[in-house]
């Protein structure tokens, strides 16, 4: 099958092909192309960029990532989390705002620094 | 108060040419309108920034917050909130007017740099007909609303434009809960990066028309339905092929111009090609001492590039003043544009940075750039296509004789 990885902005057309418990990619232009089509056809994962909401003065919402990437089924999962957790005090690039999704180790993170003195 | 270096504006472009003009000695003025500094990075909260320069897939904010934190190791003073409204030559410098929180303002600097980025079309610049309703929004205004602001700006969203803008913000107000009935695209194949398609439209289950385009909008005060008809390969919609589309919201991603306001006032030549700035290697205009970079200079697909004009500009106004002596570049063959349009050849030319976009989808196509008839850079490609710019590096040092330079494209 076709499929176009989208690790990085390349976007490499993968031809990819399922013979038993074995998959031979190619079109990859490096080795992230194969271990993304494996991937995809096994469990496929998506990292992912939101926002939650806060109470800081200058921040309505404060953006977020995953990181690392999380079963694409769990996507509409985390957004709902996400509607959960208010951010109550200015908080630096990088903190964690939710710890271990869906027991897969990842976390949600600030990619922000909230900054107190804006107005 | 007199500066160096006076730098309008504190996205990515702004935010390098002003560390970099300081790191080399300049005193600098970084003038920003906003609350805070990153420019339109702040909004732009999903990942993919930086892969070129840091190696790893950032998010806006984040790729923002290094040259941020850079900024904050330097002497360069900032100044937030902050408007220029006028900009006026002397004998030697610039006298720049700027209104910010203490009144106006004025400052006088020996050279500026323009990093004023670009701006989006609007309804207006694409003639879209109809009544004059709410929820008619840019691309980058529903973005505002959704990451900066936390409100959403629309329940049924019909999206104009494939591009990547497009593309993102249908992924992120399907995300957010609204349903994005569709995305249209006039052109017969998409703008955005393939990726992109596949990742924010495919991954959401979201259709994505090609050749069609929205005519008219409808709703008394808020938008409740759309027009679209298809277009001929022209663009040009077709009588008779109109379909109604109910939503109470339609994102434009239509396009980015770059914003040159101020180089208009001081009278700097345009390049009608790019809508910004004609420049030499190192991002001067054709007026001594003003520079322009990133997407005021030509509306960039990486911000990556956008901060490496930014340097280029910044290092370059640390140096001190050389008469140019500049040449044209010439380009040849199916090229929507070059930059620089110039070569100054009294200063360094033996690494210089050149962008340029094919004017239409090329395959098995062959660049060359000569200078006095001396091929001085030839390279390859399988694919060109105009959403995708393409970077050089030439060095003309090679060239015996720098008088007749020309960037030529054509088939292998």
């Amino acid at each position: 099958m076709e499929m176009v990885c989208i690790v990085c902005p390349n976007g490499c057309r993968l031809s990819v092909e399922r013979t038993g418990d074995k998959v031979t990619v190619s079109g990859n232009k490096c080795k992230r192309g194969e271990a993304f089509a494996v991937n995809e056809l096994t469990n496929p994962t998506r990292s992912v960029t939101t926002s939650v909401k806060t109470t800081v003065k200058g921040y309505p919402v404060i953006s977020v990532k995953t990181d690392g990437e999380i079963p694409k089924g769990k996507i509409f999962e985390l957004m709902n989390l996400c509607k959960q957790i208010i951010v109550t005090e200015p908080l630096p690039i990088g903190a964690t705002v939710a710890t271990d999704l869906f027991g897969t180790g990842v976390n949600l993170i600030t990619t922000k620094t909230m900054e107190e003195t804006n107005e | 108060m007199k500066f160096d270096t006076v730098v309008i504006g504190g996205g990515p472009a702004g935010l390098a040419a002003a560390i970099c003009a300081s790191k080399g000695g300049a005193s600098v003025l970084l003038i920003e309108r906003e609350a805070r500094l990153g420019g339109i990075l702040k909004q732009c909260i999903h990942d993919g920034f930086g892969v070129v320069r840091f190696g790893e897939k950032l998010s806006g904010p984040e790729y923002a917050d290094r040259f941020i934190r850079e900024l904050a190791q330097t002497n360069v003073q900032v100044s937030l909130f902050s408007f220029v409204t006028r900009t006026v030559k002397n004998q030697n410098t610039y006298n720049i007017t700027y209104v910010c929180k203490d009144g106006v303002r004025h400052a006088e600097c020996d050279r500026i740099v323009l990093a004023t980025g670009c701006r989006e079309r609007t309804r207006n610049g694409i003639f879209v007909h109809g009544d004059r309703c709410a929820g008619v929004y840019t691309a980058g205004a529903a973005q505002n609303l959704v990451n900066i602001l936390g409100v959403m700006p629309g329940k049924r969203v019909v999206i104009l434009g494939s591009g990547d803008i497009g593309l993102i913000m249908a992924r992120r107000l399907t995300l957010e809960g609204a349903k994005v009935v569709g995305v249209y695209e006039a052109k017969p194949t998409p703008s955005g990066l393939t990726r992109n398609i596949h990742q924010c439209l495919n991954d959401f289950d979201i259709p994505l028309y090609l050749s069609k385009t929205v005519t008219r909008v409808f709703g008394e005060t808020r938008l409740e339905k759309v027009e679209i008809s298809d277009v001929d390969e022209k663009m040009r919609p077709i009588v008779g092929t109109e379909q109604l589309v109910d939503c109470d919201c339609l994102v434009l991603a239509v396009g980015l111009i770059p914003e040159n306001e101020l180089a208009r006032d001081l009278g700097i030549t345009l390049d009608p090609k790019t809508k910004g700035a004609v420049v030499d290697q190192n991002c001067q205009t054709l007026a001594d001492g003003i520079y322009a970079c990133g997407n005021a200079l030509h509306v960039n697909d990486l911000v990556d590039y956008v901060s490496e004009s930014g340097e280029t500009a910044g290092n370059h106004c640390a140096r001190p003043f050389k008469m140019r002596d500049l040449k044209p570049i010439q380009t040849v063959g199916k090229l929507l544009y070059v930059v620089p349009q110039r070569l100054d050849v009294n200063s360094d030319v033996s690494k210089v940075v050149m962008y340029f976009r094919a004017s239409e989808e090329l395959a098995d196509q062959r660049l060359t750039v000569t200078a006095g008839g001396q091929k001085v850079f030839d390279r390859v490609y399988g694919k060109l296509l105009p959403p995708e710019m393409e970077r050089i590096a030439v060095d003309f040092g090679k060239a015996a004789n720098l008088d007749d330079i020309v960037v030529k494209l054509e088939g292998k």
